[in-house]
């Protein structure tokens, strides 16, 4: 269970909700409401005011690179640290099976990551958040660089980590995929807030 | 062997070299004459005055005045450090970084070459520990500015994965370990160049002036070598230290990122 309480993210009311294992909440809200800052709030990314439980342990009880292990967070935009795909993944990850789900099954992981699509590389993060098993996915805009067939591939991806019992918390534009994946939903800026932070909760 | 002595009337002889650089200036008008005379009477005055206090500070011989100047040195090596960054932290902390650092590295070699390894009676003897301090700070300096300068820019263009890493679960080591690597690989450059030519091309300033005023060749190149030693484990002691309080500072006890802490361009 991820419990969130009082969590002050700058011009926001502070935000408390859960979402239980198996669950996807959708953040929506206009552009710069805040819905990034939220995400990285939750994985400890930016330092912010308030309680974040996974499990009953709030995260500065734990290390933050293991609490980030446990609460991942995977950028809209992504970015790579070494030359090649492989290198960003442990040695002993088995790979296969994941790769092939995502329909990247014919993408060579040692070419220079900047020779992949656009869309290649937006999913081979997806893959590269997973492949560790995190228990909680914050996913921002997890689609916005894939064309409709990958989109549909990936929110099928995505569904199948939720019926896997992970946690997860999706920022996303697009409305059939929060339609598809969403078992709960928290608008952010415009409407009044403590009211759907609460019948938003899980 | 008595030593030449050089007169007055010998600078101004001297300076005349100064109308060849002049000349070039004029001729393909650079219109570097006002400079380089600016330049050239600094360089004097500087000399003269520091010339002065050193003939005032090794006839003292007292620990007193010693330290004194020494902590002179360090400051305004501190200052020169602050002035060759071009991106520094958030307050006091461009000033404190460079100091600190500067004291911890060139301190400890400085003190090492002196009380171990060259061992005058007294261990304060200005005559040697000030041109050893001076010789020390000139490479811990650049090895400093070197280290802070990669990583700032370094920062600027590798925020991006280094997030990434933080968002995988890295430790702040983790995340920085590249850019730590490149920098104190930098930093390092310039001390292996000095080691690897020394002696081939041109002789090291300190041999130079120890063979110009009478001492014996072999023990100058003692000396020289007992420097170039101290100068690069100096200028390796100093880049550590550097990247490793830069790494603290531009992230936090929860391993963030902390970009806020660098300040705009000064």
């Amino acid at each position: 269970m991820l419990r969130i309480d009082d969590l002050s993210i700058a011009g926001l009311p502070p935000l408390s909700f859960e979402v239980a294992p198996g669950q996807c909440l959708a953040i929506e809200g206009p552009s710069g409401c805040g819905k990034t800052r939220l995400l990285r709030a939750i994985a400890d990314l930016d330092p912010a005011d308030g309680y974040v439980f996974l499990d009953g342990v709030e995260r500065q009880e734990i290390a933050a690179p293991l609490w980030r292990r446990r609460v991942r967070f995977m950028a809209a935009e992504p970015h790579w640290w070494a030359p090649t795909g492989r290198a960003h993944f442990a040695a002993s990850a088995k790979l296969d099976r994941l790769l092939a789900a995502l329909g990247l099954e014919g993408v060579d992981l040692e070419r220079p990551v900047a020779e992949l699509s656009t869309g290649e590389r937006q999913r081979l993060a997806l893959l590269r958040a997973v492949a560790d098993h995190p228990s909680v996915l914050l996913l921002d805009e997890p689609t916005s660089a894939l064309a409709a067939t990958n989109a549909a591939l990936v929110s099928e991806f995505i569904k199948f980590q939720i019926l896997g019992g992970r946690i997860v918390v999706l920022v996303s534009h697009d409305r059939l995929q929060i339609e598809r994946l969403a078992t709960a939903r928290l608008q952010l800026g415009g409407l009044p807030w403590p009211r759907e932070a609460e019948s938003a909760a899980a | 062997m008595t030593n030449v002595a050089l007169t007055n009337s010998d600078l101004l002889l001297a300076a005349l070299f100064l109308v060849i650089n002049g000349a070039i200036s004029v001729a393909f008008g650079l219109r570097l004459e006002l400079g380089l005379a600016i330049a050239a009477a600094r360089m004097v005055a500087q000399l003269a005055a520091i010339g002065f206090i050193l003939k005032f500070v090794l006839a003292q011989s007292s620990p007193l005045w010693t330290a004194g100047m020494a902590v002179a040195m360090l400051l305004i090596a501190g200052y020169e450090l602050f002035e060759r960054q071009q991106r520094c932290f958030k307050g006091w902390w461009t000033y404190g970084l460079g100091n600190a650092t500067l004291l911890f590295a060139a301190g400890l070699a400085t003190l090492y070459t002196i009380v171990i390894v060259i061992a005058p009676t007294p261990w304060y003897a200005p005559r040697y520990l000030l041109p050893v301090l001076g010789m020390v700070l000139a490479s811990t300096l650049t090895s400093i500015s070197l280290v802070l300068q990669t990583v700032t820019d370094g920062l600027e263009r590798e925020k991006g994965a280094i997030g990434a890493r933080f968002a995988q679960g890295a430790t702040r080591l983790e995340a920085f370990a590249p850019l730590i690597r490149r920098a104190l690989r930098t930093a390092t450059a310039p001390v292996l160049n000095v080691m690897s030519v020394a002696g081939m091309v041109t002789l090291p300033g300190m041999m130079s002036g120890q063979i110009v005023a009478g001492a014996d060749a072999i023990e100058a190149a003692r000396y020289q070598i007992v420097m170039l030693f101290a100068l690069t484990g100096a200028a390796g002691l100093g880049a550590i230290t550097a990247a490793l309080a830069g790494v603290l500072l531009l992230s936090d006890d929860r391993h963030r990122l902390r970009l806020d802490r660098l300040a705009p361009h000064h």
